[in-house]
């Protein structure tokens, strides 16, 4: 493996001329900057590392296939996303996993009333304010709460409990930084629903980061 | 005590948002996806709530430390398979 550390990938145009030239080293990087983020995108759609890998790889060949006629009208990520998403839909069918949700495609939120409802009150005059006030969480930073591999671990057990469209939205949005056109456009979701489907996985990481950092960081 | 001018402006402005309509819009208001009606709305009821500003600060930190979580790397097994598949795939 040749590749150095800290080359930075180059822009899109760079990556995609590269890819169709056969260019090994821009491939190297290309797997360097995306393998973790495929994975970690797999695993919202199919039941096991060990499927997700293989989605991974699937999705590699179908790079393959496809980087001749691609002609560049997305960004070389959310075309390499969308590789893996149907890829992987089409494995959790046959795992599955979609039993009762359709194809994690509805626009069924999921759920019922918002997830913070119980944090209200919902009688007399109080209504609608906080039963218990969110606290000021103290000086932490990020990156101290990411130091923890204790909090690593409730927070990557807490997306992978969520419901699966509420994990493959969070996971495009807040762990890999796709924008919510592209995220509409891979996931085939109108953008209120994928409002609503982030807004509820937040508010469920958030919770458990809020017992975190109450009660293990202090 | 009598409120300020400033406070009966805000709260007049802040309309009939409650806690919980904050808390179920921070993530449109986060995303830049409520109206200019509602954002004001949602901004001055922040300016009289420190419950709700703090729970903003907490949904932002939220975000901020998924973005910030690591990958695993491509194992060395993994990574070689590929680029052979790579290379065949190129020679042919």
């Amino acid at each position: 493996m040749s590749s150095l550390p800290f080359q930075p990938l180059p822009d899109d145009a760079g990556v995609i001329k590269g890819l169709q030239e056969g260019d090994e080293h821009i491939f190297e990087m290309v797997v360097d900057r995306y393998s973790g983020s495929l994975l970690r995108l797999a695993l919202a759609y199919v039941p096991s590392r060990a499927v997700a890998e293989e989605v991974v790889q699937e999705t590699w060949l179908g790079v393959f296939e496809g980087i001749g006629r691609f002609e560049g009208r997305s960004s070389f990520q959310t075309w390499l996303f969308r590789i893996l998403s149907n890829r992987a839909k089409t494995r959790g069918v046959r795992e599955s996993r979609y039993e009762s949700i359709g194809l994690g495609t509805s626009d069924d939120p999921e759920e019922g009333p918002s997830l913070e409802s119980s944090l209200f009150i919902t009688e007399g005059s109080g209504v609608g304010h906080w039963k218990v006030p969110p606290e000021h969480w103290e000086a932490d930073t990020p990156e101290r709460v990411l130091l923890s591999k204790e909090c690593r671990e409730h927070i990557e057990a807490a997306i992978a409990s969520l419901p699966l469209t509420q994990r493959q939205v969070i996971t495009l949005r807040d762990l890999e930084g796709v924008s919510s056109d592209d995220i509409c456009n891979i996931l085939q979701i109108s953008e209120t629903n994928q409002r609503v489907l982030l807004h509820r996985a937040r508010t469920k990481v958030r919770a458990i980061l809020d017992r975190y950092v109450k009660h293990e960081l202090k | 005590m009598k409120p300020t001018f400033k406070e009966q402006l805000m709260r007049y402005l802040a309309g009939n948002f409650s806690c919980q309509d904050v808390a179920n819009l921070v993530t449109d208001y986060l995303e830049g996806a409520l109206s200019p009606k509602q954002r004001i709305r949602f901004q001055m009821h922040l300016g009289l709530c420190f419950a709700c500003r703090n729970f903003l600060k907490q949904m932002k930190y939220t975000v901020v430390t998924l973005n910030q979580l690591p990958t695993d790397p491509v194992p060395p097994l993994i990574k070689a398979e590929l680029l052979r598949r790579f290379k065949s795939w190129k020679a042919e």
